[in-house]
């Protein structure tokens, strides 16, 4: 045993003698980089999702565990954080109604995942669960933590099923590829119904089912267009909205009379 | 032709949202009824949520009615006094109304409640309708005089205080009774979206004994403002006016309107009154329906902290 390792360790030394000489003495640590080609996007209102590409880089990869293909890439991009109320339909009486409601803090609005490889193969669970990695792993915080676990984990488990149900929560495994040693790409989707706001993009980078590193790059997701313009000054300008509205309404009755007048 | 609502933020089609304005309309000029009341359960078939279904229901009878009161002004029939005082109640019974739309969307039966007003309210006016319109179908092929009402007959109603008179309606009434109509009619039309029409003016009528010549006019007279309240209420505190929606379907509305009057006066009263009973049922059955159907899916997700 202890011999193998001497004879790995002998073996990347080596290869790093060839590499670079300068930098013999310590064994280089694996770094990943991800590039955004630009920090925000605009969506039209007529947006029916599309894949997002993210770029990425290994630095200082061992070619040797890179040919092997023990190199592995989880790209995440996450949605801004919003509190989120989960609510159960009942019967009562015959009637559906929804009786029990759990809300949780800070539960990402959308998170798409691509990876290498699929998520059981690259790491051990634990791993993912201590990084909050995978839409399966991250943790939702209930505002109301005093209620029974198994109820908690009912309305956990049910947020995650509608996030992935209308497509805000996606996983596309081998969407990270290897383009050479050194070059990933990344290729994540974004729902039709994607929330404006910052999202995050964070790329993790294991070696043999060991956590190596991260890093991570924002991005603005704008929505655009005259249906946006419509939304915003409904929000910002609400009262004269609404006397757009009825003055709009007022003036098509008028010329409805006008034009189709049949008496 | 697809098109997306900025506030409902869904896509949906151009055409199907014309004819349902240009179906209601038609159906509203037909019946002399606003269409609230159609359009609103309509919107929801068609997987509007229901608050903007109803904030936006709301802002379309807007149309529907002013074009309508107009006519009404032009020809004299209508009681601005009366239709002032109902208004005044509408006012206070809107913003409760809103208020306790706000509470509902808060505790998430919202959904529910529109629900229930709406198989409650169209089940009981369109099984009225309909047993007095088959009585009166009846009533006349047996040949059998109809029996009217007669208009000096008083009720409880005239016996109450702080009386007003109105004198395009010839009334002298207490003005507890048409406060307290007004606010109910309020109420129910920030909750439902609906003008509220189909209950006004069987209430004016029969209740308050106006003449029939006026009590159209005014109704709607009073409806186009309670519902430009209740829209600008709904657009400054729920923001769910969705104007792109509402004008789609005032577009169909008023056209379609003005055919439905003219199809209308071919129609006998009855025969008119027992269509729209059976209509109004249809939409509360269909509502009904949804109530005790298994949802496909029991959770739902809602953005917290709507407060």
């Amino acid at each position: 045993m202890a011999a193998r390792q001497a004879f790995a360790a002998a073996l990347s030394l080596s290869m790093l003698l060839a590499l670079s000489p300068a930098t013999a003495q310590t064994p280089p640590v694996e770094s990943i980089q991800i590039g955004l080609s630009t920090d925000a996007i605009s969506i039209t209102a007529g947006f029916s999702g599309a894949d997002l590409t993210i770029f990425g880089s290994l630095e200082n990869p061992d070619p040797l565990v890179a040919r092997q293909g023990r190199y592995d890439v989880i790209v995440v991009l996450e949605g801004p954080p919003r509190p989120v109320v989960v609510r159960r339909k009942d019967r009562v009486l015959g009637v559906w109604i929804n009786l029990e409601s759990e809300t949780f803090e800070n539960v990402p609005v959308s998170y798409s995942v691509a990876t290498t490889r699929p998520l059981q193969d690259i790491a051990e669970p634990a791993k993912y669960k201590q990084l909050s990695l995978g839409a399966q792993n991250l943790y939702m915080k209930p505002v109301d933590e005093a209620d029974a676990p198994a109820t908690i984990e009912e309305f956990t488990a049910a947020l995650r099923d509608r996030k992935a149900a209308t497509g805000l929560y996606s996983e596309n495994v081998g969407g990270v590829q290897f383009l050479s040693q050194n070059l990933f790409r990344a290729t994540v989707r974004l729902a039709p119904n994607v929330p404006v706001g910052t999202h995050k993009a964070r790329a993790f980078l294991f070696k043999s089912g060991l956590f190596i590193k991260e890093s991570s790059a924002q991005l603005e997701i704008r929505k655009s267009g005259f249906e946006q313009s419509i939304f915003r000054v409904a929000h910002d300008y609400s009262f004269l909205y609404g006397v757009f509205a009825i003055s709009l309404a007022m003036l098509t009755g008028w010329l409805g009379r006008l034009i189709f007048r049949k008496d | 032709m697809g098109i997306y609502l900025p506030i409902a933020e869904i896509s949906v089609n151009v055409f199907v949202l014309l004819a349902m304005g240009a179906a209601v309309g038609f159906l509203s000029g037909m019946f002399g009824v606003g269409g609230g009341f159609l359009i609103t359960p309509l919107l929801i078939f068609y997987n509007i949520p229901p608050a903007i279904a109803v904030a936006t229901g709301a802002n379309q009878v807007i149309a529907s009615s002013f074009s309508g009161a107009l006519s009404h002004f032009k020809r004299g029939t209508l009681d601005f006094k009366l239709g002032g005082v109902l208004l005044a109640g509408g006012i206070v019974g809107s913003t409760a109304g809103i208020y306790v739309f706000a509470v509902l969307r808060r505790v998430g039966q919202l959904d529910l409640f529109i629900s229930l007003l709406y198989v409650v309210l169209l089940g009981t006016v369109g099984g009225l309708m309909l047993v007095e319109s088959i009585n009166a179908l009846r009533a006349s092929r047996s040949g059998a005089a109809p029996v009217l009402k007669k208009s000096g007959q008083h009720n409880w109603i005239h016996r109450l205080p702080f009386k007003m008179r109105f004198r395009a309606s010839k009334l002298f009434v207490s003005v507890i009774p048409v406060l307290g109509l007004g606010a109910g009619i309020g109420f129910l039309s920030s909750i439902m979206g609906v003008g509220g029409g189909f209950i006004m003016v069987p209430a004016l009528i029969y209740l308050l004994k106006v003449p029939t010549n006026v009590v159209i006019g005014t109704s709607l007279f009073q409806i186009i403002f309670t519902s430009a309240y209740t829209t600008l209420v709904h657009a400054t505190t729920n923001q769910t006016v969705d104007v792109i929606l509402a004008f789609l379907l005032m577009a169909g509305g008023v056209a379609g309107a003005q055919y439905g009057a003219k199809a209308g006066q071919r129609l006998r009263g009855e025969q008119l009154r027992a269509l729209l009973a059976m209509l109004v049922l249809a939409v509360a059955i269909r509502l009904a329906i949804d109530l005790f159907v298994t949802p496909p899916n029991r959770y739902s997700l809602t953005a917290a902290g709507l407060n």
